[in-house]
């Protein structure tokens, strides 16, 4: 499985609640190893898209594998192979940084010896060494997010869903943990993230662009530029995300 | 999954208990602090009720009835009054519970017609007190009034006088009544309350999230989220039990076995409760509302600790009963204080049983919903 391209294929894939179209028959492929910016505006059916795919919500109508494994039948094996982590990089504020990593390698199942290997790799890299015993609510924001995001990898899973990861942080810390997130992505894989800062699209490999419930564009940057003609994916994404309809 | 899985997440739990050093706090006092507050200051027993007289205290009927109030060991004399104009006085200076007064020429009329005439007033402020006490002075006369028919006619009158003894509970201590309710109340709170607000904390955090896109199944996650309070829930039920046995002295006369039983079943319905209680709720003060007003104060006023249900009007008491702590409550009085056996619970026990199995499936089920 691991020399199949796609890691990510989904096929007409439509979400309804009650009479409200959340995600209108959208189908795209997310390769094997790329950055793969999610974007669209708020209420778009991005998040709604986004839960399908981690297993954590079924759709109404479409087809799709997410790490190979069916969306409809096989939800528990698709979150044993991916990792997830929210805009509000979620730790546990009351449990120090090495109870937190604990944890979340002991909720994916990894023995004792894995999970002490694992923690103190995780303490040297980040150079939190100091910091294992401090309660994570106490840590400043940017390591906040670089801990969790190692923790979403704990498992090493075959993707991981970033969900507007950098919301809040200063521009030097999105640029540090960017470089986190290629490296993690040289190693093989696959990063599949939502954002809303439009520097942070140029970052990726492809981007979509969900407007109404639909993929409005799908691309790399540059050829999307090319495409509306624009300097910018900030001035790509006001043109295609102003033709929206639905009100937020 | 995996039963380590299942462990990680329930260590968890207890970490984050014992980590809120404040909120165990609350919870290991609480029982004792409710306890000694409904012991000793909420106690609607009566002991050394004062007692004012009104009468002719140089007529020996009279005086033999005085004597006799004021040998009782749970009544008192607060002095002669010179007329009865002088009991609201006293009433209201609080010298006095009830007041006793005698009819003109009391032991004449009584000793020639056999009817004379005596009165009891009671300081209908506290209707509670007031009743108890005024009751309690009656029997007091009535028996007296037996034994001078007795002493001075050498025979008895035949009259009817009835003699009312309170099976298990005689000298009508309070605390056979609110230890129940107390442990009710407790349990209650603690299960549904600090569940419903641990849900909904990790769901602010967003790190339910987490959570449930790992593979450990929702249901499990929920469980986990239950075992610490299920815990704790044990130690405040033990807690009461010694509380009640040792300093309220309320015997324990049934099996302990089967009252643990009827805890746990309790237990697992306040549990469910929480659950659902978390899935309506957005924020932690919301669920803290909804189970503060919408559980304590139905549970306080229809499970009977305060006001007998059966004084209510029906509406209400059908009301009252889909109320679980009701049934647990009937359950712990009949158990601990009048000893019954599994047979004469069995209704109450599959009532409480039976909320518990809806209650439960109803909050799984919502919480799964609340997922798609």
């Amino acid at each position: 499985m691991d020399t199949e391209l796609n890691v990510i294929e989904i096929r007409n894939l439509t979400k309804k609640f009650g009479d409200f179209t959340a995600v209108d028959n959208i189908s795209f492929d997310v390769r094997r190893g790329e950055i793969f910016g999610f974007l669209g505006a708020n209420g778009a059916g991005k998040t709604t898209a986004m839960r399908i795919l981690c297993g954590l919500s079924r759709p109404t109508a479409g087809t799709g594998t997410v790490a190979g494994y069916d969306i409809w039948k096989e939800q528990e094996k698709i979150k044993r192979h991916i990792g997830y982590m929210s805009q509000k990089f979620s730790l546990y504020p009351d449990l120090t940084v090495k109870e937190n990593i604990r944890l979340f390698g002991g909720i994916y199942g990894l023995d004792d010896r894995e999970i002490n290997g694992k923690t103190s790799k995780m303490l040297s890299m980040l150079g939190m060494v100091q910091e294992k015993d401090k309660f994570a609510g106490e840590l400043p924001l940017g390591w906040k997010q670089k801990l969790s995001f190692c923790i979403a990898l704990i498992h090493e899973p075959r993707i991981i869903f970033l969900d507007e990861p950098t919301g809040g942080v200063d521009p030097e810390t999105r640029r540090r943990f960017w470089e986190l997130i290629y490296d993690t992505a040289e190693k093989g894989t696959t990063i599949f993230v939502t954002t809303h800062y439009m520097d942070e699209a140029e970052y990726c490999d492809r981007v979509s662009i969900m407007v109404d419930g639909r993929i409005a564009a799908l691309d790399t940057p540059e050829k999307l530029k090319c495409r509306f003609t624009a300097e910018t994916m900030d001035d790509v994404f006001r043109t295609v995300a102003g033709k929206a309809e639905r009100e937020e | 999954m995996t039963m380590k899985e299942f462990l990680a997440s329930i260590k968890k739990e207890f970490l984050h208990i014992f980590r809120d050093r404040r909120t165990i706090l609350i919870v290991m006092i609480m029982p004792v602090v409710q306890i000694i507050l409904f012991g000793f200051a909420v106690s609607t027993e009566v002991t050394r009720a004062r007692i004012a007289f009104c009468g002719d205290i140089s007529d020996p009927v009279v005086r033999r009835t005085i004597d006799r109030i004021e040998s009782n060991r749970y009544l008192e004399s607060a002095g002669m009054l010179q007329s009865p104009s002088g009991i609201t006085e006293m009433f209201r200076r609080n010298k006095a519970d009830a007041a006793v007064c005698f009819g003109r020429n009391f032991g004449e009329e009584y000793l020639s017609s056999g009817n004379a005439a005596i009165k009891i007033i009671g300081d209908g402020s506290d209707p509670n007190t007031a009743r108890i006490i005024t009751s309690y002075v009656s029997g007091v006369i009535q028996q007296e009034q037996q034994d001078i028919s007795i002493s001075m006619e050498g025979e008895r009158k035949s009259s009817m006088n009835p003699v009312v003894h309170l099976m298990y509970n005689p000298a009508m201590k309070s605390s056979y009544n609110f230890v129940p309710g107390v442990m009710g109340l407790i349990l209650m709170l603690i299960c549904s309350m600090m569940t419903a607000v641990s849900i909904v904390r990790e769901k602010e955090t967003g790190t339910l999230e987490l959570l449930l896109v790992s593979p450990v199944k929702p249901l499990w996650v929920i469980l986990s989220k239950l075992m610490p309070y299920l815990a704790l829930s044990a130690v405040n039920f033990i807690s009461i039990l010694l509380l009640a046995h040792y300093v309220m002295e309320v015997p324990v006369n049934g099996s302990i076995a089967l009252l643990s039983l009827s805890a746990l079943v309790f237990v697992v319905a306040s549990l469910a409760i929480g659950i659902l209680v978390s899935v309506i709720s957005s924020s932690q003060k919301t669920a803290m509302l909804i189970c503060g007003m919408g559980l304590t104060m139905p549970t306080m006023i229809f499970s009977g600790i305060i006001f007998p249900c059966e004084s209510m009007p029906e509406v209400l008491q059908w009301f009252s009963d889909i109320i679980p702590a009701k049934w647990f409550i009937i359950l712990v009085k009949k158990i601990m204080i009048q000893g019954d056996g599994f047979a004469s619970v069995i209704k109450e026990l599959s009532i409480l049983a039976g909320m518990a199995g809806v209650l439960l499936s109803a909050s799984i089920f919502s919480f799964r919903t609340r997922l798609q």
